[in-house]
């Protein structure tokens, strides 16, 4: 009996020690693992669906929504002991599309670790809208996958896209395209947002080789209507090319919420 | 013997002629007249290449770049008109639908960073998805004219030979594109001459050039004869209320303004002005000196006088006339290099 009482606090000191020694080397920064980050889109607290959904603004007009698609870019991290890790410009551009839900989850090779903070920007940078033709490739290419994202006349990509249907609308319909990267030549408005998100009250990432770790945010898109001023469709149904969008951009900015982190 | 003499004669004289052609066919690539300044066009990105010039030229003067293949870039962009749409007021384009300004020369583009008549685009690689997938002009969608040029019999080996894959990308199409565009380069007027010191002006060209630099130089400036900004010169507003620069900038202080146009090939260009609703020179200096509306953000090089507007007597329009006529470069409008082969 004896015995077995040795045995067992060996084994529980071994186990103890084991944890303990094992902690502080437990991530290897010069080895990447993959961080998915999940953006869902929500409506309020329902999930967000395609044509069928009926929601309610805050102005108390009803809304379907056929299209959202958007840009996230230039993603950072801040490990919890302060070292920041900024993603590679060339493999950081995601165009998010509702309809298409491979596109809902990208991912990111980040050196192991645990981090507290993320940041990226919603919308596409100033500097790549300007960038060489041979350096907008994939969701980038304005003939290509972002070829509905980019006004061709007006050189520069479309950030975030929403669109649908609305009996408040005098059309009948609504469309909220917001760009504008704030001027080549001339200085115009800049709609460009970053987004920074406190990981550390809904579960920082683990980031270790050998398993995917995934953040999960949730974008209320009742906030494109609210979030910093509230407006209705009747007023605004259709918002592309006037200075209005920087409102919308304003609302947009502050719909991104981590809801929780899978490790 | 006689015939062994002959002989050689008829090698020595085969030989010069081969060299001789040989030598008018080399391809120079994209020279910068000496008197001209810097480009604005990244070359460093695009070099221009006798392969990449002659498959740009291809695709501009080649209707598969439409909808319906029945409009390409040249219907538009003509180059006895120096590369405008004579004859019409606005772009005139897929079934027959028209736009709502006047084509644009493609001329001297490389020096350029703007483009459109309200500055919209700012890189020459990006401009031709806009008429391409412009309802009103070419009506199709870049994806598709890079499929059907991908299953073209011929593209996909030009491709390769301009840019070592067969691989038909956005990039290459329209690096392609502005190789043949940054070619179209005017540099052969009697003006030019003047300026290589091979020519001189008569007196009369001679005195409309120094009313030209008094009265006109501020805005169109030489050698390009356009300073590449966005002015309001007092048109009144047109009839699908364009309002130009602001649709852009959304500032109203560009409200009314446009691209100062070059007055290069004036004589090959007409109708005038971003709508073409002036139909000749002289009513474009009837304009100036009588005709200008007191618009929001009218150019302060307009305001100078009493009344808004240059002053002109009759005999200063006649030598401006004179001078302008010395832009003209029939050289440019009809060099073989650049026209459909």
């Amino acid at each position: 009996m004896k015995n077995i009482i040795v045995v067992l606090a060996a084994v529980a000191l071994f186990a103890s020690c084991k944890k303990e020694t094992v902690t502080p080397s437990e991530y290897d920064s010069s080895k990447k693992a993959a961080l998915s980050i999940e953006f869902d889109n929500i409506v309020g607290a329902a999930d967000l669906e395609l044509n069928t959904g009926n929601y309610t603004n805050q102005s108390g007009e009803t809304f379907k929504v056929s299209k959202l698609k958007y840009y996230v870019s230039n993603f950072k991290l801040t490990n919890i002991n302060g070292t920041e890790y900024i993603v590679p410009q060339d493999s950081c551009y995601f165009l998010i599309d509702e309809e298409d839900e491979s596109t809902h989850e990208p991912v990111l090779r980040i050196p192991e670790g645990e981090y507290k903070t993320l940041t990226f920007t919603l919308g596409v940078d100033s500097l790549r809208n300007t960038k060489d033709i041979s350096q907008r490739t994939g969701v980038l290419d304005p003939t290509g996958t972002g070829a509905d994202m980019y006004w061709s006349w007006n050189s520069g990509y479309i950030f975030f896209k929403m669109e649908g249907t609305s009996p408040a609308s005098m059309m009948g319909d609504y469309a909220y395209h917001i760009g504008f990267f704030g001027g080549m030549s001339t200085p115009t408005i800049n709609n460009i947002k970053t987004v920074s998100l406190d990981l550390t009250a809904r579960g920082t990432p683990k980031i270790k080789s050998g398993k995917e770790t995934n953040v999960h945010l949730m974008l209320d898109i009742l906030k494109v209507f609210n979030g910093s001023t509230n407006f209705s469709i009747a007023d605004h149904s259709m918002v592309m090319f006037e200075p209005f969008t920087s409102t919308v951009a304003n609302n947009y900015a502050t719909m991104i919420k981590h809801d929780h982190t899978e490790n | 013997m006689n015939k062994r003499y002959w002989l050689i004669i008829f090698f020595f004289l085969a030989g010069i002629v081969a060299c001789k052609k040989e030598v008018i066919e080399a391809f120079e690539g994209f020279k910068k007249p000496a008197y001209f300044p810097e480009p604005a066009y990244h070359f460093e990105t695009n070099p221009v290449t006798k392969e990449g010039f002659e498959l740009g030229r291809k695709l501009f003067y080649d209707p598969i770049l439409s909808a319906n293949n029945t409009i390409s870039c040249g219907s538009c962009h003509i180059q006895t008109s120096a590369f405008t749409q004579h004859g019409h007021k606005v772009s005139h384009g897929i079934f027959d639908q028209l736009g709502t300004r006047n084509s644009t020369p493609v001329m001297n583009l490389a020096w350029s960073n703007t483009f459109m008549w309200d500055g919209g685009i700012t890189d020459l690689d990006l401009q031709p998805i806009a008429p391409i997938t412009n309802h009103v002009e070419m009506g199709d969608a870049m994806a598709n004219v890079l499929s059907k040029l991908q299953q073209h019999q011929q593209y996909p080996s030009l491709f390769k030979n301009a840019f070592g894959t067969e691989n038909i990308t956005t990039a290459n199409f329209l690096k392609a594109l502005s190789q043949f565009v940054l070619m179209c380069v005017s540099n052969n007027s009697k003006y030019d001459s003047v300026m290589r010191s091979q020519s001189s002006f008569t007196n009369e060209e001679a005195e409309g050039y120094a009313i030209f630099k008094q009265k006109c130089s501020a805005c169109h400036t030489e050698p390009l004869f356009t300073d590449n900004s966005f002015r309001s010169n007092g048109l009144s507003l047109n009839a699908v209320g364009d309002v130009g620069r602001s649709n852009i900038t959304l500032n109203e202080n560009d409200r009314f303004k446009f691209k100062v146009p070059s007055l290069r090939n004036l004589e090959y260009t007409p109708p005038y002005m971003h709508d073409g609703r002036v139909f000749t020179l002289e009513g474009v200096l009837n304009h100036y000196e009588t005709g200008i509306n007191q618009l929001q953000n009218l150019d302060p090089l307009l305001q100078q006088n009493t009344r808004p507007g240059i002053a002109f007597t009759a005999d200063e329009k006649t030598k401006l006339l004179l001078f302008l006529n010395t832009l003209n470069d029939k050289f440019f409008v009809t060099d073989r290099k650049l026209s459909e082969q």
